[in-house]
């Protein structure tokens, strides 16, 4: 059993694709600042040393302290604290969060719709398939930010204004998804199209397989390769989307601060010398975006031989 | 070829009723203008007669057609926040993202060109692998955040730039420029650069890649046979065939420099359409949302038309196949 397990690890551990990981530095880097942050981002009730919801453990003399290493700064709050007196280091892993929580659920929801656009448009084609695609390229035409950005702020506009603050989380979800999917169904599109034709997916038509089945464990397992690299990409996308609609006051409101909306609070007293409160949220969300991107770069190098 | 360009002309016509349908029903079913007119304490016959006059009890399509009618005459009403034309607002913000989205192409291609050929030519040098390195950094830095730093750095700490607005500006006509004073040169330049980090790191990596395929074709070995100089080689045979894709990105990514100028007005608090956009969001001022949403749609549908039709031109390979 344990001898089994051993050389199941030792498969996995001398598999191509973990051969190219230890390899490549950039990606070992990336990994562990993104595996670290997320890992931080899960662990924020158990990390962070206050809790940035509970406004009773707020108090207003401890406002505008600044981080242990300069003067006045105490390791009571490492980070120093913002004009209310809150945590900056426990605003971050919260807003870390947060705002990783939105950046996924945007991804899985872009590449769920954008799969399954893509997988009925190459099986049905006709006019469905036209309208889709006609619609992506119309789609693509336009920057991501641009559609996130318009979806958001009409969606807040069409909403009651009291409702604003309880559905940001959804509005934001729903704009980035929105802004995300058109990659998605491109690409499964076309590689559904290839294998349809193939003999394989004939003979499973001929057997009489149903066509969900036929498209969900024949086709679909040729493309989650590529769904994945679209993903990783996309997640740094969507990590930035909505740090920038936060920051431009469109996104998470300050009662319940991503990383996004820390910037934007912060912006505030850039010009008072109170650099951290912005600066410091801004580096974190900065090493975000940078090792998912080293991750998705060496992602799609090491599942894509062509292209070396 | 003549089918080619009716049918790209027919699309981004639909497209632009598709956008005004999106602009139009927001002016329907956000607020109601009878009540923004009238208050709450006006009587049902009088409401009944505004709906009239207004043509709000007309059908969807009427309305709609109405709208449309307008909107290409730049009729978009009044703004709820300024009580003035939005087309005069427009007019007035215009010349300011103008100059600072030209601004911005302009250093991304003066900078991100040099950068590229030289990553192309001398990709192992560690110069090279410098510039790469920069180049990520460039595309995961948020562009809110790259013009916080440069704020921080070059407005807080050094103090050698404003941190934000335009500067002084000059009144040419209607147009107000801020590039013939000092103090808008001044200003232009942190908005300006921040805005143009992303697509200068697009365009080296394009130039590089670029320079790479075309170094190692046939002719530039040839001419490197024949004894031309590097100098030749590079600049006058190589460089030429880089030109055309970057030509191309270049204005497809006018677009999303309006896009990012978005982001850029809001922390430079720049006067310009962007700025005016996030204000409306947020103050729900319909009219000047509408507008701008068909303005920012006309700009991109005129781009990719003109590049399509631009691609036709230029390479004949394309054309057999319409005529």
């Amino acid at each position: 059993m344990t001898d089994q397990g051993l050389s199941r690890w030792a498969a996995f551990w001398n598999s191509d694709i973990l051969y190219e990981f230890r390899r490549s530095p950039l990606a070992i880097v990336g990994f562990v600042v993104a595996g670290s942050l997320i890992l931080s981002a899960l662990l924020a009730p158990i990390l962070a040393p206050y809790d940035p919801y509970d406004a009773s453990g707020i108090d207003l003399m401890n406002g505008l302290i600044p981080p242990f290493w300069s003067d006045g700064g105490n390791m009571t709050f490492p980070l120093g604290t913002d004009n209310q007196g809150r945590d900056v280091f426990s605003g971050i892993l919260y807003g870390l969060r947060l705002s990783l929580t939105i950046s996924v659920s945007a991804v899985l929801l872009s590449a769920l719709v954008g799969t399954a656009l893509g997988l009925v448009a190459a099986w049905v084609g006709g006019w469905f398939d036209s309208a889709i695609m006609r619609l992506a390229d119309i789609q693509l035409s336009f920057p991501a930010i641009l559609i996130a950005l318009l979806v958001d702020g009409v969606a807040r506009n069409v909403l009651p204004q009291e409702q604003h603050a309880s559905l940001a989380m959804p509005i934001v979800i729903l704009a980035i998804a929105i802004s995300g999917w058109v990659q998605y169904a491109r690409t499964v599109r076309s590689i559904a199209m290839v294998e349809k034709g193939k003999d394989y997916v004939e003979a499973a038509r001929l057997i009489g397989v149903n066509p969900v089945t036929i498209a969900m464990r024949h086709i679909l397992p040729n493309a989650t390769g590529s769904i994945f690299v679209l993903g990783t990409v996309h997640l740094a996308i969507a990590i930035l989307t909505e740090a920038t609609l936060s920051f431009l006051g469109l996104g998470m409101p300050p009662t319940e601060p991503s990383i996004g909306t820390l910037i934007r609070i912060g912006n505030d007293f850039l010009f008072s010398g109170e650099w951290w409160i912005t600066i410091l949220p801004g580096v974190t969300l900065a090493l975000l975006v940078l090792s998912v991107n080293l991750l998705g770069d060496w992602l799609r190098d090491a599942l894509n031989p062509q292209l070396r | 070829m003549i089918r080619f360009i009716i049918s790209r002309i027919l699309q981004s016509i639909g497209v632009m009723l598709a956008v005004g349908l999106i602009a139009f029903a927001l002016f329907t079913y956000v607020g109601d203008p009878v009540n923004n007119m009238l208050g709450p304490s006006a009587s049902t016959d009088d409401r009944a007669r505004l709906r009239t006059e207004l043509g709000l009890d007309d059908p969807f399509l009427v309305q709609y057609a109405r709208f449309i009618g307008r909107a290409v005459q730049g009729d978009f009403g009044l703004s709820y926040q300024y009580a003035r034309p939005v087309i005069d607002i427009v007019a007035e913000r215009l010349p300011a993202t103008a100059e600072l989205s030209l601004v911005a192409v302009f250093l991304a291609l003066l900078v991100g060109i040099p950068m590229g050929i030289y990553a192309g030519i001398r990709p192992r040098s560690w110069l090279s692998k410098l510039f790469m390195s920069v180049s990520l950094i460039g595309v995961s830095l948020p562009t809110f955040f790259t013009g916080i730093v440069l704020i921080v750095l070059f407005a807080i700490v050094l103090r050698w730039l404003p941190p934000f607005g335009r500067g002084d500006v000059v009144m040419l006509g209607w147009w107000s420029t801020g590039l013939l004073s000092w103090s808008g040169l001044k200003s232009i330049l942190l908005p300006s650069v921040t805005l143009s980090l992303f697509q200068m790191t697009l365009i080296m990596r394009l130039v590089r890649s670029e320079m790479l395929e075309i170094v190692r074709t046939d002719y530039i070995r040839f001419a490197q046979a024949r004894g031309l100089t590097s100098r030749a080689i590079y600049f006058r045979h190589a460089l030429k065939n880089t030109l055309v894709p970057v030509i191309t990105i270049t204005g497809l990514q006018m677009g999303s420099i309006i896009a990012f100028a978005v982001i850029t007005e809001t922390v430079f608090q720049w006067p310009g359409l962007g700025l005016l956009f996030i204000q409306a969001l947020n103050f729900g001022d319909i009219p000047v949302m509408a507008a701008y949403l068909v303005f920012v749609s006309l700009m991109f549908v005129a781009i990719n038309l003109f590049v399509d039709i631009l691609y036709f031109v230029v390479d004949p390979r394309l054309r057999s196949g319409w005529t």
